[in-house]
């Protein structure tokens, strides 16, 4: 360790210290939030639940899945209906934000997310795809991943200017891009009437269809995606020093977008094949994180997934306890403004 | 402040630079970074055709020449950036293709115009990336750990910059000029053998820039080699082996004095010049 007696003028000698000095309580601070997020989000509905009680309930909930026990009453709706909605928010919420940090970082661009390049707008297209030919349950997120990674490789490919993505070409091809794909993706919703009510509320994003199933189909793709991605920090934060730099150091810069554009693409796909297209989490999640707790990735990915997937599970409740009724409509009317106001205040976003 | 910078900015050093025979490829160990017979694309313009040059450590070269001589280029080429057409590039008498990703990026360094430095980011930690270079399995994940050595070097990066009493700043906070010497500790932690630079005064006043040349000058006096693009010609003089780039070629390689003359200006740049000696120092004067 450094030792005072090198600088004496220990002013400065907190510095260092200071990364592992805060991170952890911060990082305690957002997992307390999340759990509080799960505690509300399974207890309050309906039939409201109070919190000792959700908590006694996903205790037997967890035990009848060894035990084989029946649950009764309460525990019911805790464990079968409410706690697979919780659990998908946060999985969602997660992925979303740790890929958009990952896009934001891997572009050097604080405008991109997973919609803005085409990802989500693709995986929708490819779940629609799959839902309205009735193609089997796990096939769905496959569906969306395929064409996730077709309509990115299309976007990347307009907005490229020799090795490089210039941020502006970059968003107005994902814009084009994510035009197309939804127009294309409401004329499968028209043509598909049977099932519009499902595929409506999908593009709009919804969570009120999850159940366990869907919870341990995308759990993979999360995990798979957000792990990739996680491990790829510290190549993230070189490549913060510009391309011949991170080169320069080492890092193989154009592997390194090629894997971050695929681990995105994953979880965006398991993320969006269930429930739809939910809008700002994203953009919006990474930045607080920047804001409140630095820019490493090392910090700012996981964190992220902390606070983007409490925030996901609140937007939730909200949703299913107001006229608002949808959590894509939620974020988005919440999200929009917060971002304009993210703007104004930080020139530099 | 503990003073690296004491042995100061000037002491004309003997140069160990030779301009090396264009015939030849010979292997020898050297203490050298060479360019043999480059030649380098820029795209699919002929940037750099046919440069030999030397480049020692324990000296301080600059790379001079007008706009499109190809000075950028030639500095690519030799980090291993840019793959040349032809001819080759030498890292103490091995060529630079035999040398692995990790190695070479362990021995050369770079330092940008301007280092994209995101702005939450605390200054230690963008020192500390420096450390990271060549250690990444498949060239995307950290191989070790970080220790205390690391941090010893990340001090030592600190220290010679004077940046250290701002290490717990953000990055946002800073001047111009101190970014830039923020930038130069983060090249020096990873303890490179060159550091190659492409235009680091271009855009700092004149007192920021001389101090940028002057911790330079110190690392040099340390055993680093030092490779600067530079476009002031007046900093360019302070340096102690010249590289004029012409069009892609060599108009002239040596000392300030035998390189700094009127008529390499006009051949070079196209400008009348005087070329004056002050003290120890050459002054280029263009004439309107």
């Amino acid at each position: 360790m450094r030792s005072d007696a090198q600088q004496p003028e220990a002013l400065t000698s907190a510095a260092p210290g200071e990364k592992s000095r805060w991170v952890w309580p911060r990082t305690f601070l957002l997992l307390l939030l999340l759990l509080s997020a799960i505690v509300f989000g399974t207890g309050l509905g309906s039939v409201n639940i109070a919190p000792g009680d959700v908590l006694g309930a996903l205790w037997r909930g967890l035990a009848s899945q060894f035990t084989g026990a029946e649950l009764v009453s309460n525990d019911v709706i805790v464990w079968q209906i409410r706690l697979p909605r919780v659990v998908m928010g946060v999985l969602v919420g997660a992925s979303l934000s740790v890929c958009g940090g990952a896009f934001q970082g891997v572009f050097r661009n604080p405008l991109a997310d997973p919609y803005l390049l085409g990802v989500a707008s693709g995986s929708a297209l490819g779940a629609t795809l799959a839902i309205v030919l009735d193609w089997p349950h796990a096939l769905i997120p496959v569906s969306a991943l395929v064409v996730a990674l077709l309509s990115v490789a299309v976007t990347l490919s307009l907005a490229r200017e020799g090795r490089r993505f210039p941020p502006t070409r970059l968003i107005l091809a994902g814009v084009v891009v994510g035009s197309v794909l939804s127009a294309a993706t409401t004329a499968l919703i028209l043509r598909g009437e049977d099932r519009a009510r499902q595929v409506l509320a999908y593009t709009l994003g919804d969570l009120g269809f999850s159940g366990w199933r869907d919870v341990l189909t995308v759990l993979p793709y999360a995990a798979l995606g957000c792990g990739v991605l996680l491990l790829l920090a510290r190549a993230l934060d070189t490549l913060q020093l510009g391309d011949l730099t991170a080169r320069s150091l080492g890092v193989p810069v154009e592997r390194l977008r090629l894997i971050v554009v695929i681990a995105a693409s994953v979880a965006t796909a398991g993320a969006v094949a269930y429930v739809g297209i939910i809008g700002f989490i994203g953009l919006i999640v990474p930045h607080m994180v920047r804001l409140a707790f630095g820019a490493s990735h090392r910090i700012l990915l996981p964190l992220s997934a902390l606070l983007g997937g409490a925030l996901l599970v609140y937007a939730d409740l909200l949703a299913r306890t107001s006229p608002l009724s949808q959590v894509g409509i939620v974020t988005t009317l919440l999200g929009g403004p917060f971002f304009l106001w993210l703007l104004r205040r930080e020139k530099e976003i | 402040m503990r003073g690296l910078r004491v042995k100061g900015s000037e002491g004309p050093r003997a140069s160990k630079s030779a301009a090396l025979e264009p015939s030849t490829i010979n292997h020898q160990p050297s203490t050298a970074l060479e360019a043999v017979n480059l030649r380098v694309h820029a795209g699919t313009f002929p940037a750099v055709r046919g440069v030999n040059a030397r480049f020692d450590v324990g000296t301080f070269s600059a790379v001079i020449g007008p706009n499109g001589a190809g000075k950028s280029t030639l500095l690519r080429a030799l980090l291993g950036l840019n793959k040349p057409q032809s001819g080759e590039v030498c890292l103490f008498g091995r060529p630079l293709q035999s040398w692995s990703r990790p190695e070479r990026s362990r021995a050369l360094a770079y330092l940008a115009q301007t280092e994209g430095l995101s702005d939450a980011t605390k200054v230690r930690d963008v020192v500390a990336l420096g450390r990271g270079a060549g250690d990444w399995r498949f060239g995307l994940l950290p191989t070790r750990p970080w220790t205390d050595d690391d941090d010893a070097a990340v001090d030592s990066a600190l220290d010679r910059t004077d940046t250290r009493r701002f290490e717990a700043r953000k990055v946002a906070e800073l001047s111009g000029g101190e970014r830039q010497r923020v930038a130069l500790a983060r090249a020096l932690a990873g303890q490179p053998r060159f550091l190659l630079l492409d235009e680091p005064t271009n855009h700092l006043d004149l007192a920021y820039a001389l101090e940028v040349i002057r911790y330079l000058r110190c690392e040099v006096a340390g055993g680093l080699g030092v490779v600067a693009v530079l476009h002031d010609l007046n900093l360019a003089a302070r340096a102690d082996w010249l590289l004029l780039l012409h069009q892609g070629e060599v108009l002239a390689a040596g000392p300030p004095a035998e390189v700094l003359t009127p008529e390499n200006l006009l051949a070079s740049y196209g400008v009348r010049a005087r070329v004056v000696r002050d003290a120890d120092r050459l002054l280029v004067i263009p004439e309107d």
